[in-house]
């Protein structure tokens, strides 16, 4: 059974992550909106080293904080609207299928995870995710998965940056 | 009251500070000596509690020196657990705290003294003296920095926002302490011991680029957020080149761990040439590499775009004052402890001693002998040489460092799998060496440096 | 008490989040935020059955989490200069200014 501790730091992690999410979509003000996202991804990455995946939350933590959160940054500036005080607007009557949509998704899930017997099992700890054991089944069994990631950053990389360039002539 | 009479409470102790005003070493002899009064009588005092106990942590301590500081900790654990009977949880909590206050004393007096050092040296290296007026040398100069931060007025802008404004000296600062945390000060000395430490340590390097952006953005002045983002561009360029030269000490290490990858140097080769990576081609190559994109990151000259004060005041700091202004000043001071100290962990073999007759110094304090010839390279570099312009910035990034790291692990690489014979050791040199000089060749092609034309104008 | 359900509970509200600020269309900057949620979430889910799972040492889902992640960055970077493109073309990031097929 989990010791005290881990019970606290479970819930002050997911309650930081939940207040962020709630945040990053509710917020007016999309700076706001941008850094409360990152604060979710810093939870996100908590959860991760509860969980045991250490270097699956310090990747988190790299990629996600330091680079797509930034990147989103970076967007949000360059694209404010020219009043400076406009806002987002705030939950509007149009809005509630998206609501009830949503919320549905949730109660489908929901009654998905309770209905499943098989989930609520207790499992023994197993062993932090060790990075020899990563490094070897990445290059010796997922090894195309490897190169396809390889190659759809690289595509990925030029796109982004052609996009950059063209957007200058006015394309 | 008019202003000019004193409030009965400074009547008081007016004598106490006209004589320490006149007589400042007495002052502090006195306060020096009534310190040590007052601390024998405690411990005297809390030896009663456990008789003994604190003595033998002492004698402990003293018999292996190496290790003194581990020992000396449990000792007091031991001492605490027996006199005092505290219950386990309360010894682990203890133990936490005994870390952490050590590890701040210690930085934060290395903290200040670097903030007086680097004034003193770079006056020295443009030949005049630095602050010599406030102690001994200007030793309590940090001091007064201090009194003065914390007595100035906390300015906000009107049009700021004001928990971004109040939160991102907070987000500055704590990625930079959490990196003391990982660093193996000594054998087995390492706070936590971390299997993927150095992911931990670049993780949080790009966790402070949110930070920038908070101040940058959130004082509401367009040179802040100029400042702001030069400084994040800077910092994921030279993220990488710091990834890559870190990668060839990985591979060749096997671990991500500073524990492992400073075991890893142990050892002398011919008796007195320790396995120090840095002693190898691609080692030298990667350390430059590695220090040059520290540098960087720390936003230090030659990089020091992002703050020069010539451009933009004090680039996303500018609308700082006071006691926020010093938390950044710190983050920016503890953050190149921090990575100064993981270069010597990955480059210079961390807390090994330079030769085998040495080694009787003890570990931790080769570590800080080591980090602190890198602070005073930073703070030379910073003398010598003059900051560089932006596009010459991003472009010596992306065009020289990044395929200068491709070559290092190729050399590395190439150096392991000879098994260590002379032709593994040249064929590595050559494969770091060539791209240093073609890349050279083309950056120095791109970005020539011209004849300086002086333009006087015409009356 | 700290199991997988609680996990999955936790995954499911991150999710319908998502999905709502996707559905909500204020910015398209939202949008994208909505799905770097969903995706997150989604991580989470495949970390949580490698935790609880029955076979551990196989490390699919951490691993599956690693490409996740490496393709969630390369689509936020093409997605983002996509909204810069758009934002040039049309000074505004509202979905809803997107509805001509010719530029």
């Amino acid at each position: 059974m989990n010791s005290l501790s881990e019970i606290i730091a479970f819930l002050l992690i997911s309650s930081l992550t939940l207040g962020a999410a709630i945040a990053a979509v509710g917020l007016r003000n999309i700076v706001h909106c941008g850094l409360s996202l990152a604060v979710f991804f810093v939870g996100v990455a908590g959860l991760y080293l509860l969980l045991g995946a250490e270097f699956i939350g310090f990747i988190q933590l790299l990629v996600y904080v330091g680079a797509v959160a930034v990147l989103i940054m970076f967007v949000i500036l360059l694209t404010r609207p020219e009043d400076e005080a406009a806002k987002l607007p705030g939950l509007r009557w149009r809005q509630l299928p998206g609501v009830l949509i949503a919320a549905g998704v949730f109660l489908v899930i929901y009654l998905a995870i309770m209905r499943s017997p098989s989930l609520l099992r207790d499992v023994p700890e197993p062993a932090a995710l060790s990075i020899q054991a990563v490094g070897e089944a990445l290059v010796s069994g997922h090894l195309l998965a490897l190169m396809a990631i390889g190659v759809l950053l690289t595509a990925a990389l030029i796109g982004a940056a052609l996009f950059a360039m063209e957007g200058e002539d006015g394309k | 009251m008019l202003p000019t009479e004193t409030q009965p409470q400074t009547q008081r102790i007016r004598p106490a500070l006209n004589f320490a005003a006149r007589r400042p070493w007495c002052t502090l002899a006195l306060l020096i000596a009534a310190a040590l009064v007052v601390g024998t009588g405690v411990l005297f005092l809390l030896n009663l509690k456990a008789p003994g106990l604190l003595t033998a942590a002492l004698m402990d301590a003293l018999s292996d020196p190496g290790q003194a500081p581990v020992l000396l900790k449990q000792g007091l654990l031991n001492y605490l657990e027996n006199g005092w009977s505290f219950a386990p949880w309360m010894l682990e909590l203890t133990s936490i705290f005994m870390v952490i206050g050590t590890l701040l004393a210690v930085f934060g007096v290395i903290f200040a003294l670097t903030s007086l050092v680097e004034r003193k040296v770079l006056a020295r290296i443009q030949n005049r003296f630095g602050p010599n007026r406030v102690g001994p040398w200007g030793l309590f100069q940090p001091l007064a920095d201090a009194v003065k931060m914390l007595i100035k007025e906390d300015i906000v802008p009107t049009g700021a926002d004001k928990v971004l404004h109040l939160l991102a000296p907070i987000i500055m600062l704590v990625p930079a302490l959490l990196v003391l945390a990982i660093l193996p000060y000594g054998p087995g000395m390492a706070p936590i011991e971390l299997g993927v430490g150095i992911l931990f340590f670049f993780a949080l390097g790009a966790t402070t680029e949110v930070g920038v952006f908070m101040a940058g953005w959130g004082s509401n002045n367009k040179y802040s957020l100029i400042g702001a983002m030069r400084s994040i561009a800077q910092m994921i360029s030279y993220e990488i080149p710091l990834f890559l030269a870190a990668l060839s000490v990985v591979m060749l290490s096997g671990s991500l761990s500073p524990d492992a990858i400073v075991s890893a140097q142990s050892g002398y080769a011919f008796s007195f040439v320790p396995h120090w990576f840095v002693f190898t081609p691609w080692g030298f190559a990667g350390f430059v590499l590695f220090f040059t994109a520290a540098l960087a990151e720390s936003n230090r000259s030659p990089f020091d775009l992002p703050e020069g004060e010539s451009e933009l005041v004090a680039g996303h700091m500018t609308e700082y004052s006071g006691f926020k202004y010093a938390v950044f000043f710190m983050a920016e001071y503890i953050g190149l402890l921090g990575i100064c100290g993981f270069a010597v962990a990955l480059f210079l073999g961390g807390w090994h001693a330079p030769l085998p007759w040495l080694e009787w110094i003890p570990g931790y304090l080769w570590f800080f002998i080591k980090l602190y010839s890198l602070v005073l390279l930073a703070i030379w570099v910073r003398g010598t040489v003059p900051r560089m312009r932006g596009d010459h910035l991003m472009g010596f990034a992306w065009k020289f460092m990044i395929p200068m790291g491709f070559a290092i692990i190729l050399a590395a690489a190439v150096w392991h799998y000879a098994g260590g014979g002379v032709l593994g050791w040249v064929a590595s040199a050559v494969i770091v060496l060539m791209p240093y000089l073609a890349l050279g060749r083309v950056v120095s092609i791109q970005y020539p440096a011209s004849r300086r034309v002086y333009r006087f104008s015409e009356s | 008490m700290i199991s997988l359900p609680i996990f999955l509970i936790l995954s499911a509200i991150l999710f319908s989040l998502g999905l709502f600020a996707v559905l909500s269309r204020h910015s398209m900057i939202l949008l994208l935020i909505g799905v770097e949620l969903m995706l997150a979430s989604a991580n989470l889910n495949f970390i949580a059955f490698w935790r609880f799972g029955p076979h551990p040492e196989a490390m699919t889902g951490a691993l599956f989490v690693l490409f996740s992640i490496a393709v969630a960055a390369a689509e936020a970077a093409v997605g983002l200069s996509l909204i810069l493109l758009i934002y040039r073309h049309l000074r505004s990031t509202n979905p809803k200014d997107v509805n001509s097929l010719h530029g």
